[in-house]
């Protein structure tokens, strides 16, 4: 007979990293939207754009410095999760410089402001900063879990964000930024990361709590107040501030994430039913006192109305632009979205993707969206602890709804809200909200895929040794 | 945790799917209805983004295309002599849609049209620049400027035809417009946009096709034919049974002739003398029914009569009774007409009885000057026999030729004229000044050239008394066929 050395069934080989594969697929984000820039200004002016180097170049090194620290900061992560994200956010660079070259939009602006400056620079410098805030997380973040801590300091710290447009005049109507100096942030976008955090270390203690020691009531498991409490507090508080500032696609987002996180923390499916009572509930009610939602109904219902032209142009000119691209789309510059306005380069950019890149793109490109979702999704099934999977699931979660709450609002799905797409509109909060965004998931798919450490060497492996007689 | 966390995945997945859809019917589904909606942009854009093609006269083109500066609309329609030819034109306004020509055949003139999917092709392989292609029309400068300048600063309108191809040669409408004054979007051509829709005389409108009135004593031409061809009369030099008074059937109203000498006149002197008595008894005599028939093979009551440019329907009342079809049978009561309808009629008897489909545009050509598609000649109905269409030319010339005839005026040197006058009551108990009518033909050995139809609405400066189709629509008439002769010469 042989002797048996070892009696440990896991082995201590290194699970692949993938960090080759991650690096191949950045190859081509880089390589398409350096494209589709050349493109564009083929198509307009016949000749190379000249910043097309400089622009290939800054992308390019971008996305090396986030892969670096990826490699180094964090070997096991998802390999998708940063391709996707670079490949966004370059092609919405793309085409917020395809509308900077629109002789519409610049006599608008001349017309309105006195002057014109193209976006796509700052947008550019927004990316850079975005991708910094990536790599701190990461070289800062050692650990998700170490979020836990912070529980309580997030709760405050949303809510305090959420809190400070209303001392900051409005801006087109929404009370959702604050000014400091030359620099306008939209803290609801941080608001929703920090948010998250906040529901995953608050229901990861309380979950059990939440699920077990509950009253039955009409054939629901009510929980006791003091668990659900606060947590009511918080997320009533956001939606009630919300709706005073009139930012309606961010109270849907933080009602969503709220409901998601309770389901998956409590694993009752009655907070589901319970969850689309009360949003109905939410829903009537305020459209009932407040014009404004009133008025974003109605213009989704009749975007071409007659009597009220005036105001849902934009919405109808969004969906004339989907139109127009047809199957494969006008070609990149040759579209007229600039016909939009205002915020085409912002809430509105999607409507130059469906004119020019046509249904194909479309499809293409809301897929990203998707497979970014799904590599969130998998992280949170991956992770081995309950802060990580619910954090997960609520950053994902918040991303799908984000982009079916302004795809859908632009594609006159659902009414329009007035939100940013992820890394492809103009503006600085939501670029570098996002970049944090994927920052903390590849942190979390890191820890979840990396491989469990080797077990150390059984003490009693030599003390049982079998004696022949 | 990883139950929920599935399905939450499902959930997202959903919220995906469900962009998908939306974007799959928004870009496939709904394209063409959203490209074609009214408020898209893009139309136009689309129609001034290359130099526009032509609508041609004579081998010259009375429109044309300048470049402008704007971020939205590279050029900017241009018309020679607008007012002349707007009733054949129409408009193309950056800012206020097109008619007409320039609605009809967008498709053409911005040569986006599927004929020309080959030549947009191969530009782009040679690297031309893209650009419309022509519209030819069937029209005659010389029968126009004679139209225009015979209406003047009357209010009417003229229409002349070919009688044997049904070729439209004249289409004046006064007072007209200019497209030009609106062609952009500017605020001065707003302001001219709006000056024309409030104007109370409609100079924008097309009354040589859109606008019905009252045909008068010209219908008796219409009123003769079905008498002849339903039998109720041989013999056009023979007495008809006509009393004076001749009262209306089931009424005590009596029938009042301005002319002599119309008791049991024939319906030669009838027609001459513009007797109204004989044609109401003839149209009573011949019912309506068979009137209607006559009338409808004419082009009446014919909703779809396409020049492309759709006229509007001319009018014979189905279902009316014996005293108004009597009344109907002068051209009074219901019936009313079209300038284009009226020139139809004038040119199915010049025509020996064949009446041709009538149209304006000859072809289309590509914008290497390719024919794309040519118009030919159609025959449209046979309102009456050539034996009955000659007679009936006989009795025109008369009104023409003799010395009593009301037709004096549109006498042509050399030449057989036909014609027939009319002064159409209207208004409230006959309260508004009258229309002048005058339809005619001329004929040459070789078959008619010309037919026209001429309608003076409303003549300022001429006494109420003066106001007849002799007299006042007789000479615009004779001019615009005079013009057509001397082109053929």
């Amino acid at each position: 007979m042989s002797v048996v050395t070892n009696t440990t069934t896991i082995g201590a080989i290194d699970a692949p990293s993938r960090r080759n594969t991650e690096l191949m697929l950045l190859g081509f984000a880089v390589v398409i939207p350096v494209f589709a820039y050349i493109n564009v200004g083929l198509a307009l002016d016949g000749k190379l754009p000249a910043g097309v180097f400089g622009y290939g170049i800054g992308l390019g090194l971008l996305a090396g410095v986030a892969h670096l620290a990826v490699r180094k900061f964090a070997k096991y992560a998802d390999p998708l999760l940063l391709p996707l994200a670079t490949l966004l956010n370059g092609l919405g660079l793309v085409m917020i410089w395809r509308l900077d070259q629109s002789p519409r939009l610049i006599q608008r602006a001349q017309k309105l402001f006195g002057g014109f400056s193209p976006d796509a620079p700052k947008q550019l410098m927004y990316s850079a900063i975005g991708i910094a805030l990536f790599v701190g997380v990461l070289i800062l973040l050692k650990d998700h879990r170490i979020l836990q801590r912070y529980t309580y300091i997030s709760m405050a710290a949303a809510l305090i964000l959420l809190i400070l447009p209303v001392f900051f005049p409005a801006v087109n109507g929404a009370k959702i930024w604050i000014s400091l100096g030359p620099f306008t942030i939209q803290p609801g976008e941080f608001a929703k990361i920090i948010i998250a955090i906040f529901f995953s270390g608050y229901l990861m203690v309380k979950r059990d709590a939440l699920a077990l020691a509950s009253r039955r009531f009409m054939g629901l498991y009510l929980p006791r107040g003091r668990d659900l409490g606060p947590i009511l507090m918080v997320w009533a508080m956001s939606i009630l501030i919300l709706v005073f500032e009139t930012d309606l696609g961010t109270s849907l987002l933080f009602f969503g994430l709220f409901v998601i996180m309770l389901y998956v923390a409590t694993e009752r499916t009655s907070w589901i039913v319970f969850g689309l009572l009360m949003s109905a509930v939410g829903a009537v009610g305020v459209a009932s006192f407040e014009p404004h939602v009133q008025q974003r109904v109605d213009f989704w219902l009749n975007p071409f109305a007659e009597k009220t032209w005036a105001q849902s142009e934009q919405i109808g000119q969004a969906l004339m632009s989907f139109g127009s691209g047809g199957t494969l789309g006008t070609g990149l510059g040759q579209g007229d979205s600039d016909l939009i306005g205002f915020a085409a380069n912002s809430d509105f950019i999607l409507s130059t993707f469906g004119e020019e890149m046509g249904l194909a793109g479309m499809m293409a490109f809301l897929l990203v969206y998707g497979l970014i979702v799904e590599r969130g999704v998998r992280t949170a099934l991956a992770a081995r602890d309950p802060f990580g999977k619910l954090l997960a699931i609520g950053l994902s979660g918040a991303f799908a709804i984000q982009v079916f709450v302004v795809a859908g609002g632009v594609m006159g799905l659902i009414p329009l809200t007035g939100m940013t797409m992820p890394f492809v509109a103009y503006g600085g909060s939501s670029v570098i909200a996002n970049w944090a965004l994927i920052g903390i998931l590849i942190r979390i798919s890191d820890t979840a895929r990396r491989p469990a450490p080797a077990p150390a060497p059984s003490p009693d492996a030599e003390m049982t040794q079998v004696v022949r007689p | 945790m990883n139950k929920p966390l599935r399905r939450i995945a499902i959930f997202c997945g959903l919220l995906v799917l469900a962009l998908l859809v939306r974007t799959n019917w928004l870009q496939y589904v709904q394209a063409d209805d959203l490209n074609t909606n009214s408020k898209n942009r893009r139309v136009l854009i689309e129609r001034y983004a290359a130099e526009r093609g032509n609508i041609i006269v004579d081998g010259k083109p009375i429109t044309g295309s300048v470049e402008t500066n704007d971020t939205d609309f590279k050029f900017k329609r241009t018309y020679v002599n607008g007012p002349m030819w707007a009733p054949v034109t129409g408009y193309a306004s950056q800012a206020f849609d097109a008619n007409q020509i320039e609605k009809l055949e967008d498709g053409i003139l911005t040569g986006n049209s599927d004929q020309l999917f080959f030549d947009r092709t191969m530009a782009m392989f040679t690297g031309d620049e893209k650009k419309g292609g022509n519209v030819v029309t069937t029209l005659s400068g010389a029968a126009q400027k004679a139209a225009y300048k015979g209406l003047g600063s009357k209010k009417g309108a003229v229409a002349a035809i070919d009688p044997k191809t049904g070729k439209i040669l004249a289409l004046a409408s006064t007072p007209s417009y200019d497209p030009s004054t609106f062609a952009g979007y500017s605020g001065k051509d707003e302001k001219a946009w709006n000056a024309l829709e409030k104007d109370k005389e409609k100079p924008k409108l097309n009354r040589a096709l859109r606008e019905v009135y009252p045909p008068g004593s010209t219908f008796k031409v219409v009123t003769a034919a079905a008498a002849l061809e339903h039998g109720e009369i041989d013999d056009i030099n023979a007495a008809t049974d006509t009393p004076e008074p001749y009262i209306l059937p089931n009424t005590r109203t009596p029938m009042i002739n301005h002319a002599n000498g119309c008791e049991n006149a024939s319906l030669m002197k009838a027609l001459e003398v513009s007797c109204n008595s004989v044609f109401a008894k003839l149209g009573d005599k011949v019912g309506r029914d068979k009137m209607l028939e006559t009338a409808q093979k004419f082009g009446f009551n014919n909703p779809e009569i396409d020049t492309p440019v759709r006229a509007a329907a001319s009018v014979y009342n189905k279902t009316m009774d014996r005293s108004s079809n009597a009344l109907s049978s002068i051209g009074q009561f219901d019936t009313a007409t079209t300038p284009l309808q009226m020139a139809m009629v004038s040119a199915a008897i010049a025509n020996d009885g064949k009446l041709m489909k009538p149209y304006m545009i000859d072809r289309l050509e590509a914008p290497n000057l390719e024919v794309i598609k040519r118009n030919e000649p159609q025959e449209m109905s046979r309102p009456l026999s050539p034996k009955n269409a000659q007679l009936l030319q006989q009795m025109m010339e008369n009104v023409v030729e003799s010395p009593s005839g009301t037709g004096g005026k549109a006498k042509i040197d050399g030449v057989k004229v036909g014609g027939k006058t009319g002064t159409a009551q209207h208004g409230e108990n006959n309260s508004k000044r009258p229309y002048a009518w005058f339809i005619s033909y001329a004929k040459t050995d070789s078959g008619s050239p010309v037919a026209v139809a001429v309608v003076v609405e409303d003549s300022s400066g001429t006494s109420r008394d003066d106001i007849t189709g002799g007299g006042l629509a007789g000479p615009i008439a004779r001019d615009v066929m005079q013009a057509v002769l001397d082109s053929k010469k």
